[in-house]
């Protein structure tokens, strides 16, 4: 699956697209294909704040939970309610329909230290290259 | 030994596959002066018979031949020999937790039946397939409604059994919750205007935890204590101790959670366990809810078939962010439940019940017509109900042992203000000469000379 | 192919739809005696809390019907009746019948926890010589049974500690977890209030004595292991690190789920151990019985001793035994009433049968899972070549190649008639094969388990289709359970619904 240009990446796998100071944030095809079939997200709720690096909600498949680690900080105005009765979107279609939270960022500067696609795409094929050696 | 099925030859070939010249080389790793030299000094080896033999002394040393009037918590009633037939099947017995669950179908589907039973019998949309006991789920439940709420106070009413409550402040203690207890009224039901000013103006309370048939035996009326809790956004959580209430008894369906002692459904007391504790709850908090689940799914040739499922909830998954530290159900406790009550199905529950109250109401009509008793409380009762004597319930009831007769519990240790009154049981186990041999008893007792 | 499969053939089994299926209205499987006393009017007794005609939903069938039904279902179980339930850390033993005889004895399954302590003498003895006997065997010096199962018992422990710590003025704040551990141990540590860290274990699989030396402080409470550990070694340092914790005033808890590998032979107490929970449903042959109930007695040193959970059971003149329900350092209860008396019975009839000879027992689970491994060492890789215990744990490194992995294997043994080992646990070994047979199987039975294994790793290298996509013989095929954890089905509703005078 292709990986947007105009989003940018974190380590932990998130996508976020920004567009202006709002943004919206997802996992990344990566992500969800190391997760397996994922059976639930667990999302914050509008108001909340998140926080660069650190957990917002979880994934799950059937046999593993994954936090999912905020990319930029700021202030959740909607979750994505369609994945509750449709996990399987984050498996199928995760840099579109399955974006996971649009927040109101506080800190644009933060976005810096995030990859491009190119610089994403180059990360996860060396991390290919280390689980199979 | 009989249990070990090699003989000193083969254990002698395997030694000598392995490579080794005794036993002894296995437990290498262990440092020597750590090995025992001696032998332990326990009891036995003892044959089958002798095994029976010391249980059946020790047994002898108990209660038999006595009548008894305890419940609180722990009832005698009818069970069939059937639920035995059936547990003891090694299928049954001497599985594992059904993980593998194409050899385990037997237990999973078994384990979806009690879910079933369980929702139906608590009006409550999913269960899991069982906890320790009901003191363990209780406290379980106020933890779930934790987490639910974000919030850490929690209003107990002292009617709830002193037990659970006991386990609900142990496992406090370290979570951050505080716990308050709620008064009970003049008539034992809980106290609504102090559970009201507890709640007032604050949205700190995440659970307001009540049981019914209360720990007096007393029903208490849901609808207003619900709409008090919930007015504060606080969640409302039913303890029953007493399940064949609910075969006359309107379900709690105003509960966010009923945390429930399964004893009741053809578990022997075996003085305190094991029995089955549950929890059901409404759907929307499923994943909050602690222990295991069964649910229903395919095969890959569309069968139905049945999985532990949701098990990322789980300690063994979750670790340290777990909702609940315990690995086990209670499984064949729960498959007993589920043979007693399919056994009983609709009809032979609600008869059961309506013997409960039947017995019940008879024995206390029995104990009102001795000079000085008087009735406790007086809302409705299921099976037990509370009395005030004119003396110390400890020393009549040492008069009682005297006939054979193990009397109502004391309620003074608990309930310090109540050192008069007594917790009577009587179920449909109870023969109507018993309950009459009783009354004539305390009647005796309570006509000598203090 | 099924002249590979030795132990197993196929037989015919029954279909059985869920017992709701069967209900029909007037229909009954119990009857009660009649009535001996006026019978009450529900309406007027109860009031408006009162339930008409009976639960909606509750099935009515006949009693043959659920005697079908139960009986049908069981025979869709694997057990230990059955065979070897080589499951790793699980130690699947034989449930000696004469337990169950016993803890349903008129005078022991009828008693009332609440009858007074002179008319259950008997029980509290049973209690009381239960107690004796894993305290010889642990060599500690006090113990509680209350706690209804292994994760209980390490929720007590920990309590102890903390109330222990406490008294001495501090605490603390975290508790220590090797990486190898079992998923409960994090788990209860933060319902005791602790946080946890965990420390990687060295490269033979024991704790690295050097780094605990660095992780233990002031902060730290104690330090959780299991020894043997999860990888069936022992852990050959533990007297010194039991020292290295007491030097800073921490202490040492031992997860006593692999005890089976050390009772007869050495006792945790004389290690250096603290305090500990024993799983009776382990070592001790309660049945598992689908997954509980269990017991997690917890024994511990003479420090932690005024803490243990109340009520207490301590010996009067005259010998008469008594609970005393108050002790001011206790932690209070963890479960109501005495414990899984029921459970203890059996452990304690276990323990009665082979006496001193426990240690007998325990050899021959060693002896067992070292045949094993001798017999399936490079067949399928070992990961860590220390001395094995109780179980042995392999790795699914060699099949992998095929594309075959420790589920698939785990799976393919079912067909061959062995319950599968433990998959996937511990964590730190990838693609693990943990496999526990215990003491109760004969030579015989390892020798099938050991051609089944290798006869496997034959068909992964060969056919290894035939393994993805086992098992072949069983009455469902893998399940979805994907679709289960989707849109959960958690209990029988009916297809249309019925009119009922109910409700």
């Amino acid at each position: 699956m292709a990986y947007p240009k105009n989003y940018r990446y974190s380590k932990e796998h998130e996508w976020i697209e920004v567009k202006g100071d709002l943004a919206t944030i997802g996992i990344t095809d990566y992500a969800q294909h190391e997760l397996g079939d994922v059976v639930f997200a667990e999302l914050p709720k509008p108001g909340a704040r998140i926080e660069t690096g650190k957990s917002f909600g979880t994934v799950e498949s059937v046999k593993a939970v994954s936090e999912i680690y905020a990319p930029a900080s700021g202030e959740v105005i909607e979750a994505n309610g369609e994945l509750h009765n449709t996990p399987e979107k984050i498996n199928t279609d995760p840099h579109g329909a399955a974006w996971l939270i649009k927040v109101r960022l506080t800190n644009a500067a933060e976005l810096n230290g995030l990859m491009d696609a190119a610089a994403y795409e180059a990360y996860i094929a060396e991390k290919a290259k280390e689980t199979s050696a | 030994m009989r249990y070990l099925p090699k003989s000193p030859a083969e254990r002698q070939e395997m030694l000598a596959a392995i490579g080794v010249k005794s036993i002894d080389e296995l437990f290498s790793s262990i440092p020597e002066r750590f090995r025992l030299r001696n032998a332990l000094n326990i009891p036995g080896p003892y044959s089958e018979a002798e095994v029976i033999q010391y249980f059946k002394e020790r047994a002898g040393e108990n209660s038999n031949g006595y009548t008894s009037f305890l419940g609180a918590g722990i009832y005698n009633h009818l069970r069939s020999v059937v639920t035995d037939a059936i547990i003891q099947r090694g299928e049954f017995l001497t599985s594992y937790t059904p993980y593998q669950a194409e050899i385990t179908q037997g237990t999973l589907q078994a384990i979806f039946e009690f879910q079933t039973l369980m929702c139906q019998l608590t009006g409550q949309e999913v269960a899991n397939a069982s906890m320790y006991d009901g003191s363990t789920a209780t406290t379980e439940a106020v933890l779930m409604a934790e987490r639910l709420t974000g919030r850490q106070r929690v209003l107990v009413a002292r009617s709830v059994h002193p037990e659970y409550r006991d386990v609900l402040r142990t496992y406090a203690k370290n979570s951050g919750l505080r716990v308050e207890e709620i008064p009970f009224s003049a008539s034992g039901t809980v106290d609504a205007k102090a559970l009201q000013s507890a709640l007032k103006n604050k949205d700190d309370v995440a659970a307001v935890v009540v049981q019914s048939p209360n720990f007096f035996g007393v029903i208490e009326s849901q609808t207003p204590l619900a709409e008090a809790a919930h007015a504060s956004s606080a969640m409302y959580v039913v303890a029953i101790t007493e399940g064949v209430s609910l075969g006359l008894i309107r379900p709690p369906v105003e509960a966010d959670i009923v945390a429930m002692e399964g004893q009741s459904f053809g578990l022997a007391p075996s003085y305190g366990g094991p029995f089955a504790g549950v929890i059901a709850c409404k759907e929307k908090y499923v994943r909050q809810m602690p222990g295991r689940l069964t649910g229903q799914t395919t095969d890959s040739e569309g069968r139905r078939g049945f999985v532990l499922t949701l098990a990322t909830r789980e300690q063994h998954i979750r670790r340290e962010k777990a909702t609940s530290n315990i690995c086990t159900n209670q499984a064949l406790c729960a498959l007993a439940a589920t043979v007693h009550l399919t056994l009983l199905g609709k009809e032979g529950l609600r008869e059961m019940a309506e013997q409960n109250l039947s017995k019940a109401e008879f024995a206390l009509a029995e104990l009102l017509k001795i000079p000085g008793v008087r009735r406790a409380f007086d809302a409705p009762f299921f099976n037990e109900f509370a009395v005030e004597f004119p003396r110390s319930v400890k020393i009549l009831n040492s008069q009682l042992l005297r006939e054979k007769i193990i009397g109502p519990l004391a309620l003074g240790t608990p309930y310090p203000e109540l050192t008069k009154h007594a917790l009577v049981c009587v179920t449909e186990t109870t023969p109507r000469a018993e309950i009459e041999r009783f009354a004539a008893a305390l009647k005796k007792a309570l006509e000598q000379p203090v | 192919m099924t002249d590979r499969i030795k132990k197993a053939a196929r037989h015919t089994n029954q279909n059985e739809g869920l017992i709701f299926e069967k209900s029909s209205p007037g229909k009954r499987a119990f009857e009660l005696p009649p009535l001996d006393v006026p019978a009450a009017d529900p309406a007027k007794s109860l009031g408006s809390h009162f339930r008409r005609g009976g639960v909606k939903g509750f099935p009515e069938v006949s009693e043959i019907e659920v005697i079908r039904h139960f009986t049908r279902l069981s025979t869709w179980n694997y057990a230990i009746d059955l065979g070897m339930y080589p499951l790793g850390s699980c130690t699947m033993k034989y449930n000696p019948r004469v337990n169950e005889f016993v803890a349903r004895l008129d005078g022991i399954a009828t008693e009332h926890p609440y009858q007074p302590q002179e008319l259950s003498q008997g029980c509290l003895k049973i209690l009381r010589l239960l107690e004796k006997c894993l305290l010889e065997i642990t060599g500690m010096d006090a113990i509680t049974l209350q706690p209804a199962a292994g994760a209980q018992g390490e929720m007590t422990g920990l309590l102890l500690i903390r109330a222990y710590l406490e008294r001495q003025g501090n605490a603390r704040k975290k508790v220590l977890i090797p990486d190898s551990a079992h998923g409960t141990n994090p788990a209860t540590a933060v319902i005791a209030g602790y946080e946890v860290e965990n420390i990687k274990s060295e490269s033979h699989g024991q704790i690295d004595v050097e780094k605990l030396r660095e992780l233990v402080t002031e902060d730290v409470a104690a330090l959780m292991i299991t020894n043997p550990s999860t990888l069936g070694i022992f852990e050959q340092r533990i007297p010194e690190i039991a020292e290295i914790l007491h030097a800073k005033g921490a202490l040492l808890y031992m997860d006593g789920a692999n005890m089976n590998a050390l009772a007869g032979v050495t006792r945790p107490g004389d290690l250096g151990v603290d305090v500990m929970h024993l799983n009776l449903h382990k070592t001790f042959s309660t049945p598992h019985g689908g997954g509980g109930p269990g017991a997690g007695p917890v024994a511990m040193k003479k420090i932690l001793e005024p803490f243990r959970p109340v009520p207490i059971l301590v010996e009067k003149e005259g010998g008469r035994l008594a609970l005393e329900p108050m002790r001011p350092n206790s932690i209070g209860r963890v479960k109501a009433f005495s414990g899984n008396f029921g459970v203890l019975v059996r452990a304690l009839a276990y323990i009665l049968a082979y006496g001193p000879g426990v240690r007998q027992a325990t050899e021959d689970a060693v002896l067992n899972a070292n045949y094993i491994r001798k017999g399936l060492q490079g067949v399928f890789d070992l990961p860590y070549s220390l001395p094995s215990m109780h179980e042995v744990v392999f790795s699914d490194a060699l099949q992998k190649k095929n594309g075959v992995n420790t589920m698939d294997i785990a799976k393919r043994l079912i067909d061959y008639g062995f319950h599968p080992y433990t998959t996937a646990f511990p964590l730190i070994v990838p693609g693990a094969l943990m496999i526990e047979p215990t003491e109760s199987e004969s030579k015989e039975e390892c020798d099938l388990f050991i051609d089944a294994m290798k006869s496997i790793a034959e068909e992964a290298a060969t056919e290894p289709e035939i393994v993805k996509t086992a098992p072949h013989t069983t009455r469902v095929r893998r399940l979805d359970e994907v679709g289960a954890a989707r849109k959960p089905i958690l209990r029988w509703k009916p297809a249309i619904p019925r009119r009922e005078a109910a409700d």
